[in-house]
């Protein structure tokens, strides 16, 4: 394994960290829900009556994040090196597959490791794995372009 | 009154939440690829975030562990019940393959959606989709 020193962030990633904890603490503690961005998303794609609007109103917040951090002056490149292609299928697959493990990188990954749930740390396990696997298919076993 | 306040504490969590995701360099697909790159040129960046994030919403769920209501007087959920079963192995592994496959997850696809990128909004809907496909699919399966 080689270090990609160049591209290597650990101060603000621990900062983007804190904000993010900080997120989920605030939204249980005042809301009592997880945070979990494939759950509440999925709530609106599957929609039960009154249970609508926390969930259209925090994914505005997240939506217009990239406001704030124009003004803040803390808003970095978004580099899309997938082909479109890559994309819809990357997005199927995200979709599904958040929606039938039941959670993605905030709820099982942030929030269920944070509550120790062996069921959110056996998935962030799992999709951790297919991830690095994939990355490896593409890049480095002459399978990827 | 209390709707107000919630309204505005749920928008100022979730832009709190995407500023967060976009400082620390989670809504860069190419950067999160660099973290999932572990067998080429690795850049550790986002187990940064990822700690920094397990650390403080850890201290958060011992507090609401206690509670049964929240500060805004709504039932807290935390269930744990749910087994680990063939769903959930399956569904983490095929969004690994989407997460490797773009470098989006579904937090970050939608703050990066927020700058317009056409590249994003075309990732969140096919995401949306494959969501409500497995929501179709769901009673016939596993």
């Amino acid at each position: 394994m080689m270090m990609d020193w160049a591209h290597f962030t650990p101060l603000w990633s621990l900062i983007g960290g804190l904000f993010v904890g900080l997120a989920a603490t605030l939204f249980i503690l005042f809301h009592g829900r997880i945070m979990g961005v494939s759950g509440i998303l999925g709530g609106l794609i599957r929609p039960l009556r009154g249970d609508i609007g926390w969930r259209v109103i925090f994914l505005l917040g997240l939506v217009s994040a990239p406001i704030a951090a124009k003004i803040l002056g803390v808003m970095p490149a978004i580099d899309i090196e997938s082909s479109p292609v890559q994309l819809i299928l990357a997005g199927l697959l995200v979709g599904f597959g958040t929606a039938t493990g039941s959670g993605c990188t905030s709820g099982h990954g942030v929030c269920g490791i944070a509550r120790l749930s062996p069921r959110s740390i056996t998935a962030t396990l799992t999709f951790m794995a297919t991830g690095i696997l994939t990355v490896w298919l593409m890049r480095h076993s002459g399978f990827g372009g | 009154m209390t709707h107000f306040i919630r309204r505005i504490s749920e928008y100022l969590v979730g832009l709190l939440f995407g500023v967060g995701l976009i400082v620390g360099g989670m809504t860069n697909p190419s950067k999160v690829i660099g973290f999932l790159d572990l067998f080429g040129t690795w850049d550790p960046s986002l187990a940064f975030v990822m700690g920094g994030a397990v650390i403080v919403s850890f201290i958060g769920f011992r507090l609401a562990k206690r509670r049964s209501f929240s500060l805004l007087g709504r039932v807290i959920m935390l269930d744990d019940s749910k087994p680990i079963d063939v769903r959930l192995l399956l569904g983490s592994a095929l969004f690994g393959i989407g997460w490797g496959l773009s470098g989006f997850c579904p937090g970050p696809a939608l703050a990066a959606l927020g700058t317009g990128e056409w590249k994003a909004i075309l990732f969140v809907a096919a995401m949306v989709l494959g969501s409500w496909l497995a929501g179709r699919i769901k009673p016939i399966t596993l």
